[in-house]
């Protein structure tokens, strides 16, 4: 980021979206099969009427106080920063949230709207794992039956988590079709929510889906941006001038970015899985390579083929491992509020290191995505500016992948 | 007079009801796809829905998935299947073909693009599974344009406010879905079929047909007592699956599995109607 960058237009409110047919801009709205339509629409009715309840919103926070651990504590990353001699570098620790990620925020806010909604079923669609197990653990907590959908690859890359489901009593479904990941696995919620809609919640896990899926999500993540500047505020007495999350669906970087869209200043850079390299079509890229399309229920920036097809996904990060992205970022990408930016799996390994070894935090994949991102923007800041990365997740569910990476047997 | 309405219109002549497989363009084969529609027509199809396979069907179950993967291993296009279609009507003019599929392969050839191409191939009409009318406008406009009918689904889920403003923007014909989930799944409830077609019949004068959930004669008879078209695809695409090398076999199945529906919606026997308790 120089500092003579052109500023972003001042006075342009961000925070307005989504319009009541759930759009941001031409993103997002409710592509979905008719069966789908009346159960979004309880939803929204539903998502409307609780959060405005003082009750509910009060049930929500103790939540997140006494079972999720908040607030998460924003670190200043003292070492790092020197090392980098640029800006000062602070990590939004959702690292040390309970069940290690961002991901509970949202499933803690879903269960409650399921309970008060009736639901006695949860199912969830899982990429790394983390949503499932955060999925689950609501669902223990609440006593109610939990369905996980989890690619078949994933679930031999992240088997530790379906073990942790299996503990909780979650029922962990393997997906064969397709590319047998994430997208596929929300295909397959997709259809169980059709066939049991009646007793069925479906939690997904980020701002994608059909509306209001995108906005409910989001709020239920905005806490991590409403904390972020409270707690700057109080340790460094301003706004940051730059946040850097990484982008797979992309709730832990809006959760980040959305307190922070109307403060004119404030940048911000959205890190997209750039796998073995955006040019070789092995990435998880949409919004910096794709196209609008419609995929899950929303149209947003799409990675697919010359005849529409939605193409496979690399990354190292199964919960980066995404041929689409939230609608709403697909709007921020297209008015120019927040920069979308890439990083390689190579990159993303050599931050997952130094973090370990400079500040003593293992980051999850997806999280060092954005720590590789915020160590290139770093060196064309100064001291007196600071960033904040969105530590979204705990690296212990992916020490098996670096190991395998790494040739070591453990 | 559309294709479709002037097919129903013959059929309601002859007091028949309209037998509507499914199958998706490209499977097994996209070179086995034209003969396999004229089989259809030769056993008893009135119309025909053809599929447009999609990477990501997530309204279908996984026998029609399945068939999406086959077809796509062959990279069966949007533009493939326009082309199967002009093939099929080098030879049949007269049975109505109706393209149903995902929103994106159309997107990606542009909506207007498709329409032109798809009024040039002498397709009928078009029946897109995630695009409810909220979303069509655009869409709506375009094919009414080019004289395509537009086909909406309607689910056991749909609200009766929501039934009557699908029923404004369908032509052709309406498509209850007749039960909750996914294509392929479940039994049917008849006497529920029954009420929700006649509610749909309030709003619109256009043919109701029913899919979703027709197996073997036995239902597709049953399903003809109460609506106007029988739409029947997962079984079917079952033998394609089955048979996936055996061309021959896979043909003679498919055939006689449609011609035993059409035989049994014809002139089977009908169960006595059992009073609706409830009323
Ligand atoms: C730790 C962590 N960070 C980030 C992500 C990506 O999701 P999102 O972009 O919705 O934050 C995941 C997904 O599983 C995750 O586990």
């Amino acid at each position: 980021m120089a500092r003579n960058a052109p500023d972003i237009p001042l006075q342009k409110i961000y925070t307005q979206l989504p319009d009541g047919n759930g759009m941001f801009g031409e993103f997002g709205g409710r592509y979905v099969a008719e069966t789908l339509i009346e159960p979004l629409d309880q939803l929204e009715e539903a998502y409307r009427q609780f959060k405005n309840d003082p009750e509910f919103l009060a049930e929500f926070e103790a939540d997140l106080k006494h079972y999720v651990g908040r607030p998460s504590p924003l670190y200043y990353a003292q070492r790092l920063s020197r090392k980098h001699a640029g800006a000062q570098i602070y990590l939004k620790r959702e690292d040390l949230n309970h069940t290690g990620a961002h991901k509970i925020n949202n499933t803690v806010g879903q269960a409650l709207l399921a309970k008060r909604m009736g639901k006695t079923r949860i199912i969830a669609e899982t990429g790394a794992g983390q949503h499932g197990v955060a999925s689950a653990t609501v669902a223990a907590r609440l006593g109610l039956e939990c369905v996980v959908y989890m690619g078949e690859e994933d679930m031999r890359r992240q088997a530790p988590n379906v073990y942790r489901m299996r503990l909780l009593g979650a029922e962990v479904v393997p997906v064969r079709s397709g590319s047998r990941t994430l997208k596929d696995a929300l295909n397959e919620a997709l259809r169980d929510w059709v066939t049991h809609v009646d007793s069925t919640f479906y939690i997904i896990g980020t701002v994608a889906g059909p509306h209001p899926y995108p906005t409910l999500v989001r709020d239920f993540q905005t806490v991590i941006g409403r904390e972020a500047k409270n707690q700057l505020h109080e340790l460094a007495g301003c706004l940051p001038d730059a946040l850097v999350a990484c982008v797979g669906g992309g709730s832990n970087a809006i959760g980040l970015f959305h307190p922070f869209l109307d403060d004119a200043h404030v940048r911000m850079y959205g890190i997209e899985a750039g796998g073995l390299g955006v040019e070789t079509h092995k990435h998880s890229a949409p919004l910096n390579t794709g196209k609008p399309g419609v995929l899950h229920g929303n149209r947003t920036y799409l990675m697919e083929d010359e005849n529409g097809q939605i193409t496979e996904t690399h990354s190292i990060s199964a919960g980066l491992d995404y041929p689409g992205v939230g609608p709403e970022h697909a709007w921020l990408k297209d008015v120019g509020r927040v920069c979308y930016e890439s990083v390689t799996d190579e990159q993303a390994l050599t931050a997952f290191h130094e973090v370990t070894r400079v500040e003593g935090i293992i980051p999850a994949l997806e999280s060092s995505h954005a720590i590789a991102y915020a160590l290139q923007l770093t060196a064309k800041m100064s001291p007196e500016q600071t960033i904040i990365v969105n530590l979204s997740g705990r690296g212990d569910k992916d020490i098996d992948t670096v190991a395998e990476i790494e040739g070591i047997e453990l | 007079m559309s294709r479709i309405q002037e097919r129903f219109a013959a059929l309601a002549r002859d007091g028949r009801k309209a037998l509507v497989p499914y199958i998706t363009a490209g499977d097994p084969h996209p070179g086995q796809t034209v003969a396999l529609m004229h089989d259809l027509v030769g056993a008893g199809a009135d119309i025909i829905e053809l599929g447009v396979p999609f990477s990501d069907p997530m309204a279908d179950g996984p026998v029609i998935q399945a068939a999406c993967e086959r077809a796509l291993v062959h990279n069966t296009s949007l533009q493939d299947v326009l082309g199967m279609v002009s093939e099929f009507r080098q030879r049949d003019q007269q049975t109505p073909v109706v393209l149903m599929g995902y929103q994106n392969p159309i997107e990606v050839m542009g909506t207007s693009q498709f329409a032109l191409q798809a009024r040039q191939s002498q397709v009928d009409g078009v029946l897109t599974v995630d695009l409810p009318f909220e979303q069509a406008g655009e869409a709506l406009d375009i094919y009414q344009r080019h004289s395509l009918d537009t086909i909406f689904l309607i689910a056991p889920t749909t609200s009766p406010a929501r039934i009557k403003k699908i029923c404004e923007k369908s032509s052709g014909l309406i498509y209850y879905v007749s039960l909750r989930g996914v294509t392929g799944a479940g039994h049917l409830d008849v006497s529920e079929v029954k009420s929700r077609v006649n509610e749909i019949k309030q709003h619109s004068v256009l043919p109701v047909g029913v899919g979703f959930g027709v197996k073997d004669a036995e239902s597709a008879r049953d399903i003809a007592s109460v609506a106007d078209a029988v739409i029947v695809g997962s079984a079917l695409i079952r033998q394609i699956a089955a048979h996936v090398t055996h061309h021959e076999t896979l043909r003679k199945n498919i055939m006689a599995l449609l011609a035993g529906m059409r035989k049994a919606m014809d002139n089977g026997p009908r169960k006595p109607e059992v009073p609706d308790m409830r009323a």
